[in-house]
């Protein structure tokens, strides 16, 4: 559940984080200039529409950008104080799946056909625990029990194609648990489920992180399942952080104009609405971005300065609370 | 709202599970097993429940997409399936379908004008000279500009392809869409845009929609009844107002339960449901549901609950209800 977060370590630093792609159409700057931080045991949800960097963000964390056509342009990712932009190709892999594990929409394309589920749960168990065969088993029935799954022997020696997608969406996590990671990315992980499995899913990642407190970084576009799930928030819009918060200050307090719009253009259940509000236009092509506030050409109370000049993301009121508006500016106010 | 305009009666659709060397059928996908309800002109009816429960099989049969194992579907008192095929055509332009994703539906190479001309042109409903005004008219109503109509599919994101199917389906003037998911695969400032262009739609041309989702919050927005669906059976329908505020069928409260509210303080009791949904092609004994439900008895297992009403046309199928 969400709560408050006492100050806790830092345990990841985005900072000034660049990554571009290089396409045919031009330099698709993906993710633009992203700077924040995940405090060890939190949960923090990126959350934003399609298309507006949030895969980007993760796969960059893990050194999963593919080069070319992608680059990463600039900026530093600092985990536990050191730069793994920096880090040698062999001592990141042993980070991946190890310290910092991640699972994604489609569990399916992520397991291995061929495998059994018991072998894909003990293959890093013995590459990165030096567990033999016996031990890893055990612990592989050990987590196949911990996600929820009964008869965990007999899923042991079971393949892919004979589990749902909500049991291997909960094999992917047991994998992903398997080394105890200090930090879980979880990339869309309910969005291909029916809301029924969403829920013992969602159910399960808050059991988890009480019982092993790793540090979840939740990439969604529903703004419910930001709601329940995130200690922290940060909205993304074409490739930029636009407002980050505790969750309840979001909610509570939004600032930006698209966060503000977001909460309100979706129904929600029991509250009758006559007419939805609507954000007009659409999000900007990403290959034609100037230096201005991305969101003008949607935003009601866009100013001269906001067509011409990058507002800057920072505090405005509660010390964990940014935005980048000018309507929070003194220079937007003097318009 | 009392016509009637789509009945749809005890309503089967199976499709044959073959296997062994001669594809010899070996069962039966039962998709849609013995539904039926009325769709009034001029409301929304809403159909919701889980992936594969069957809801776009109804959809397309109920346009003769496909066609029935056994039961009834009556336009205007027309029995759909049995219509010759040149009767069948001329009442085609009356039924209309929107999908989730339009842009499968489109063929890359034509212009976007052409496509949304080109139903109304091999109907022969109009004179080619009066097509392009009538389509630059639709692109209007629809939200889209002239300038779109020398276009083609790949130049348009996806809130405005599903305003294509839209307009697709508009210019024939139909009586009756069936909307399947149309803004499922749509990201939330542009879902919002489509709802609202759907509700306009249907208050300017007293369009009749069924409206399928999953989205039970869209649903309630956009729906005057609304149906549940779990594997292939109705288990309850009623009004919006009555099945959002007083659901009855233990499946319904776990769905509703089961939404994600964008609300951080609030603290629900959530009935989360234990196990995957079964296969519908070898559903549970009795009622459909027992294998899940938290307040399956022995009677459950055995015997199928009736459907009925269970007061101010809420129907349910519970044996506990
Ligand atoms: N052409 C077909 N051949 C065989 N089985 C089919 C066919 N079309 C649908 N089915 C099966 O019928 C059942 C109902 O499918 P349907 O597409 O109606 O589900 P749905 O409720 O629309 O699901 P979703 O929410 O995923 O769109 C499923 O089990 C599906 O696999
Ligand atoms: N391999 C690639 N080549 C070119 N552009 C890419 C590639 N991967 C992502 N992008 C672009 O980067 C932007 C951000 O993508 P992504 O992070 O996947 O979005 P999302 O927020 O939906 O996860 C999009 O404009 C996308 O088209
Ligand atoms: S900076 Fe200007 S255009 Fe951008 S969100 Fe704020 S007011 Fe709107
Ligand atoms: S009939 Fe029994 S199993 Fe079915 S929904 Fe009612 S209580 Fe549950
Ligand atoms: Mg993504
Ligand atoms: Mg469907």
């Amino acid at each position: 559940m969400a709560k408050q977060t006492v100050e806790t370590k830092t345990l990841v630093e985005f900072k000034n984080l660049k990554t571009h792609f290089h396409t045919s159409a031009g330099v698709v700057k993906a993710v633009d200039d992203v700077s924040f931080s995940i405090r060890e045991g939190e949960t923090l949800c990126v959350v934003g529409e399609s298309g507006c960097g949030k895969s980007v963000t993760a796969m960059s964390l893990m050194r999963l950008i593919e080069t070319p056509p992608g680059e990463i342009a600039g900026g530093e990712i600092l985990f536990e104080g050191k730069d793994l932009l920096k880090l040698s190709k062999r001592d990141m892999s042993r980070l991946r799946g190890n310290e910092v594990a991640m699972i994604f929409q489609e569990p399916m394309s992520s397991l291995n056909p061929v495998l059994t589920i018991g072998e894909q749960i003990c293959e890093p168990l013995i590459l990165h625990k030096n567990m033999d065969r016996k031990e890893a088993k055990k612990r592989a029935i050990e987590l196949i029990t911990l996600v929820g799954i009964p008869r965990a022997e007999d899923i042991f020696h079971a393949y892919p194609h004979e589990l749902s997608g909500g049991m291997r969406q909960r094999i992917m996590i047991a994998i992903a648990l398997s080394c105890d990671p200090k930090l879980l990315i979880a990339d869309e992980p309910t969005t291909a489920l029916d809301v029924t499995i969403q829920a013992q899913i969602l159910d399960l990642m808050r059991e988890i992180k009480t019982k092993v407190n790793t540090a979840i970084m939740l990439i969604t576009h529903d703004l419910g399942v930001v709601a329940e799930m995130a200690d922290f928030v940060v909205v993304m819009y074409a490739g930029k952080v636009i407002e980050e918060a505790p969750v309840i200050d979001l909610f509570k307090d939004p600032q930006h104009p698209y966060t503000k719009g977001l909460l309100k253009a979706k129904p929600v259940l029991n509250q009758k609405q006559e007419r939805l509000y609507s954000i007009p236009g659409q999000v900007p092509n990403p290959v034609e971005l100037g230096s201005n506030c991305h969101f003008h050409d949607r935003c009601e109370f866009c100013m001269e300065i906001c067509k011409t000049k990058e507002p800057p993301l920072r505090i405005h009121g509660d010390s964990k609370h940014k935005t980048a508006c000018w309507l929070y500016e003194e220079e937007g106010k003097v318009q | 709202m009392t016509e009637a305009l789509v009945e749809v009666q005890n309503l089967k659709k199976y499709f044959p599970i073959t296997g062994g060397v001669f594809s010899r059928t070996v069962g039966n996908v039962k998709a849609v097993d013995g539904v039926s309800f009325t769709i009034h002109k001029g409301e929304s009816f809403g159909l919701v429940g889980e992936s594969g429960c069957g809801k776009s099989t109804i959809g397309r049969t109920l346009l003769r997409l496909n066609d029935k194992t056994d039961g009834k579907v009556l336009f205007k008192g027309q029995d759909i399936h049995q219509l010759s095929k040149s009767q069948l055509r001329s009442i085609r332009p009356k039924m209309q379908i929107v999908f989730q994703d339009p842009f499968s539906s489109l063929n890359p190479r034509i212009k976007i004008g052409e496509a949304i001309g080109e139903a109304l042109l091999s109907h022969g409903l109009i004179d080619r000279k009066d097509l392009k005004d009538r389509v630059m008219e639709t692109l209007k109503i629809c939200g889209l500009a002239p300038y779109h109509y020398n276009r083609y599919p790949h130049e348009f994101s996806g809130g405005q392809r599903q305003r294509i199917g839209i307009a697709r389906a508009l210019i024939l003037e139909p009586e009756f869409i069936v909307a399947d998911e149309p803004v499922s695969a749509l990201d939330v400032s542009i879902q919002a845009q489509i709802i609202n262009l759907l509700t306009d739609l249907q208050a300017e041309k007293q369009l009749t929609y069924l409206f399928i989702s999953h989205d039970l919050s869209v649903v309630e927005h956009l729906c005057d009844r609304v149906g549940v669906m779990y594997l292939g059976s109705m288990v309850e329908m009623a009004r919006k107002e009555e099945l959002f505020g007083n659901p009855l069928h233990p499946y319904t409260k776990a769905l509703m339960s089961a939404i994600p509210i964008p609300d951080p303080t609030l603290k629900r009791e959530r009935i989360v449901l234990q196990g995957d949904l079964p296969s519908p092609a070898n559903p549970p004994s009795g009622c459909k549901f027992h294998t899940r439900c938290p307040l399956a008895t022995d009677l459950c297992k055995e015997k199928e609950p009736e459907y009925r009403d269970a007061g101010n046309q809420h129907f349910v199928a519970c044996h506990y209800a």
